[in-house]
């Protein structure tokens, strides 16, 4: 069975590579640690982020209501999508309409969500993405392992060796200088050529109707700005209440992701061109149900920075690949048992609770405390082996009688034949790469009967 | 001030001493300790893995044998965070509720509560503190390398009254160790991994001993620095704090 | 429709309002000398500061630091030795220009971003397009934080407006940073105290 813990088992056969990985991300958590100590008012700031978001989740019929008629008197075209095949049926309406069969696109964690890629290839539709890492991960039909670097995963020999052979550099040449301006050519051409371009969104704001993107490439911007139709596709949850709001999220965001003071680009899109269309779409696709979740709702809140995944020593040795779905890290492992409970039942379960997560996180989400949410929610729903719960049941039975806890003979014994994880056999996943202490004489509460009563 | 001694099943079963040096400890700081015999765990290992709801007999349990303190102490972060987060009793919630409250980690409470300034003991090693993550993300009892707040170390300041003892500071102040109860074998690839990662961490700035608040990630950490056939040892803080 | 569905199911499942967040009492970071702190941000982030006193300067500099003289362009009005750029019928036409000559509206030190909006711009396209890119800024004019700048930005009703902090970058090939991703691969910021 596909799951977090075969596919990290796999990652893990290649050690050195585990090493690799986790140390270019824990350099990011750590460039982010430096540029967010620059600011002495970053809890606060982390606090009202968080407020901020609370109120626009508790207040989002209205605030969406408020945004779609501003975005209209601004010229924008408003699409709402309930689920991923509305959205894609949405954006291929409009390509079909205008005979457009080839399209670039910015980076968008809700079209990875929706599997936009796919659906428009099997339409006959080529799109370009124009996010370097994005371009690399398409290159090589593979799906990004991190939501702000999507090929974070993959050795610069590997790009070379894909640029080699879809953009004809030469042979041998791993240079991520001289890659990066073969691909800004490569790229440069279809920004020149395509009528369409599709980008995500960051923020939408309800007041005046406009929405922001945020790159450091600029990739979205020479993709919208040279377009005769622009599709912008966010999650209902990007909403924020007003312009000013920015100033807060602007300030999280790219410290969070890379350590960066901003991102390059914060471009604010008010209205059309003259003479293009501005469509923007907004999309459910399960939003509304965790909405309804009183514990789970909270994620909602994300603003996409990735410095959960950063930081999360699992992800960062298990590789985002593991867990098999379009957001990776602690808050995929969130968000995705929300779209389908059996198919991410294991991602909750891809944690230590360390909790490092909640403490990076811009807008506070109690990521670890959802996690635990969670397993208590999938295995009531029967989406935990049966096994487990057969062990788990013993456990718990001998647990709550201290008699039977107490005589079942000499120290460590009946932990061993107890503790699924302790149990001492050699099938027992322990074993594997370590020991056990030795158990002792007498228990601790043999010795105090002796000793002190 | 009586004082209810409160040790995780598998320190009972494994790590007596550690069980030993805490009483041993809070009897030296004038505490009238009682150990009720009736213990069993509480009932994390169930709670974590998704099965909160079998728990809940442990926690009747354990109500019933903690009830008359005036506080509840314990040599483990992680058992004393799950009881803080996560005992309630529907037959007399008054009481799960005043236990949630009173409580401790053990280097909690000696800095909170005995609000200890000196200690007698003596250990001339290298050691290297093992910050686990449910005493110091949930019970915080150390600072956060991840909030942009004053550093402060509850085990960190009992270790540094030990005469001789030179605290070594570590690539990674407080990444975790991998053990995550049934993680540990669940995730075996990942969890020895990091295990591994964390140990390396402590050997490459040379520590002779390794230590903590939590018994169960030391456990996790023994058990590869044993397979490495390290001569570096483990050691319970309460372990280091009673060379006297 | 969709719509009618989503929005009935958001207000069934939305939680009882929680307001915003009192900002009384938060004390964003303010800098001592705004512009100073601005240039050491900035030319963090790759970006390049000159300091001049009249805008005549700005060709002897590009002349000196650039090649394709003939391909440089400004939209500013009176910037000796520049001439205006008339914008093309197809924006696509912009995407020879070696060096755009542009204006900000003002400045953040925190983040060494400037504010540019589309009447700055003439096109929207034209500061992305453009192999390197020159700011003109008044050193006056820079804000110490976001909130500011969002206080000064106000209700301005532009059609598309920017934060733009530094040349366009990426690090994607194993984190390793390039400047110049798709974007300008220099960004000049001219920094004019007129005397
Ligand atoms: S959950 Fe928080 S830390 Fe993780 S990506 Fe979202 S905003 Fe960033």
């Amino acid at each position: 069975m596909v799951n977090h813990v075969s596919l990290s088992e796999t990652f893990n056969k290649d050690e050195e590579r585990v090493n690799w990985h986790d140390e270019t991300l824990w350099w990011v958590r750590q460039k982010r640690d430096k540029a967010v100590w620059q600011i002495p008012e970053w809890e606060e700031l982390r606090d009202m982020a968080s407020q901020i978001k609370m109120n626009a989740l508790s207040n989002l019929h209205d605030y969406l209501l408020q945004f779609e008629k501003n975005a209209l008197a601004n010229g924008m075209v408003v699409h709402w999508a309930a689920d991923a095949d509305e959205h894609n049926d949405i954006v291929y309406d409009i390509l079909a309409k205008n005979k457009v069969e080839r399209i670039v696109k910015s980076k968008s964690m809700l079209t990875e969500e929706c599997h936009l890629n796919h659906f428009l290839a099997k339409k006959g539709i080529d799109v370009i993405d124009t996010d370097l890492g994005e371009r690399i991960v398409q290159l090589a039909e593979e799906a990004p392992s991190h939501i702000v670097l999507p090929c974070i995963h993959k050795k610069k020999e590997e790009i070379g060796e894909l640029f080699h052979r879809f953009l004809n550099t030469p042979e041998g040449n791993a240079d991520p200088q001289f890659l990066t301006a073969a691909a800004r050519i490569h790229l440069r051409e279809k920004f020149m050529t395509r009528r369409v371009a599709i980008t995500g969104v960051n923020f939408a704001i309800a007041e005046t109707g406009e929405f922001v993107i945020c790159t450091n490439e600029g990739n979205a911007d020479m993709g919208a700005h040279l377009s005769d139709i622009h599709i912008a596709c966010m999650g209902i949850e990007k909403l924020i209440p007003q312009r000013e709001h920015l100033s807060v999220f602007l300030r999280l965001l790219a410290r969070s992701a890379t350590g960066q003071p901003v991102t390059t680009y914060s471009s604010h899109f008010v209205r059309p061109l003259p003479g293009q269309e501005l469509h923007i779409v907004l999309v459910d696709n399960g939003r509304t149900r965790q909405l309804g979740r009183p514990d789970f709702r909270n994620s909602l809140k994300c603003i996409r920075c990735g410095a959960c995944m950063n930081t999360c020593p699992v992800y960062r040795r298990s590789g985002g690949h593991s867990y098999h779905n379009a957001i990776a890290g602690p808050i995929g492992a969130i968000l995705a048992p929300n779209l389908d409970m059996k198919e991410y039942a294991d991602l909750p379960f891809a944690s230590t609770l360390c909790g490092s997560c909640s403490n990076v996180c811009p807008v506070k989400i109690d990521i670890h405390q959802q996690l635990y949410k969670w397993r208590q929610v999938l295995t009531k729903e029967g989406h935990t082996p049966a096994a487990k719960t057969a062990a788990m049941k013993v456990m718990a039975g001998t647990l709550s009688r201290p008699a039977v806890y107490r005589f079942a003979g000499k120290a460590g014994r009946w932990f061993m034949r107890n503790i699924p994880w302790l149990t001492n056999n050699r099938f027992n996943p322990w074993y594997k790469q370590r020991d056990m202490p030795a158990p002792p004489k007498e228990s601790f509460g043999d010795w105090y009967r002796k000793n002190k009563r | 001030m009586n004082v209810g001694l409160f040790i995780p099943c598998y320190v009972d079963q494994f790590y007596p001493g550690v069980a030993i040096a805490t009483l041993q400890l809070l009897e030296k700081f004038g505490c009238r300790v009682t150990y009720p015999p009736g213990q069993t765990c509480c009932g994390q290992p169930m709670a974590n893995s998704g099965y909160e709801h079998l728990s809940d007999s442990c926690s009747t349990l354990f109500v019933k044998n903690f009830s008359s303190f005036d506080y509840i102490v314990c040599p483990s972060g992680s058992c004393t965070l799950h009881i803080k987060d996560h005992l309630n009793d529907d037959a007399s919630a008054a009481n799960a509720g005043n236990i949630r409250k009173r409580i401790y980690e053990l280097s909690e409470f000696m800095t909170d509560i005995l609000k200890v300034e000196k200690l007698s003991a003596c250990f001339p090693f290298k050691v290297g503190l093992h910050q686990s993550c449910h005493g110091q993300r949930g019970l915080y009892i150390s600072q956060m390398s991840e909030l942009v707040a004053e550093p402060f170390s509850k085990p960190g300041r009992l270790l540094q009254m030990v005469d001789g003892l030179e605290l070594v500071s570590l690539g990674r102040s407080d990444e975790c160790c991998g053990f995550g109860g049934t993680f540990c074998v669940a995730e075996e690839a990942v969890s020895v991994k990091m295990g591994k990662d964390r140990v390396d961490d402590h050997l490459k700035n040379k520590v002779e001993v390794i230590t903590g608040a939590d018994m169960s990630c030391l456990m996790h950490m023994e058990g590869i620095l044993k397979r490495q056939k390290s001569t570096v040892r483990v050691m319970h803080i309460a372990e280091i704090l009673t060379q006297w | 429709m969709s719509r009618e569905s989503i929005l009935a199911a958001i207000k069934q499942n939305q939680p009882e309002s929680e307001g915003l967040p009192d900002a009384k009492g938060f004390v964003p970071i303010c800098y001592d000398n705004p512009a100073q702190k601005f240039s050491e941000v900035l030319t963090g982030i790759g970006g390049k500061i000159v300091s001049i006193e009249s805008t005549g300067e700005i060709i002897d500099y590009l002349n000196m630091h650039f090649t394709e003289a003939d391909r440089f362009a400004t939209v500013l009005d009176g910037i000796p030795g520049l001439e205006k750029l008339i914008l093309p019928e197809d924006a696509r036409a912009l995407d020879g220009i070696e060096v755009a000559v542009i204006a900000a509206g003002f400045g953040v030190a925190e983040n060494g971003a400037v504010w540019v909006t589309e009447k700055e711009m003439h096109h929207r396209v034209l500061p992305f397009i453009c192999q390197h890119l020159a700011v003109i800024l008044d050193p006056a004019t820079i804000l110490s934080n976001m909130h500011e700048a969002y206080s000064k930005i106000g209700q301005d009703n532009y059609g598309f407006a920017a934060f733009i902090a530094g040349p366009s970058k990426t690090a994607d090939i194993e984190q390793s940073l390039v400047l110049g991703a798709h974007g300008p691969k220099t960004m000049t910021i001219f920094l004019l105290s007129e005397k």
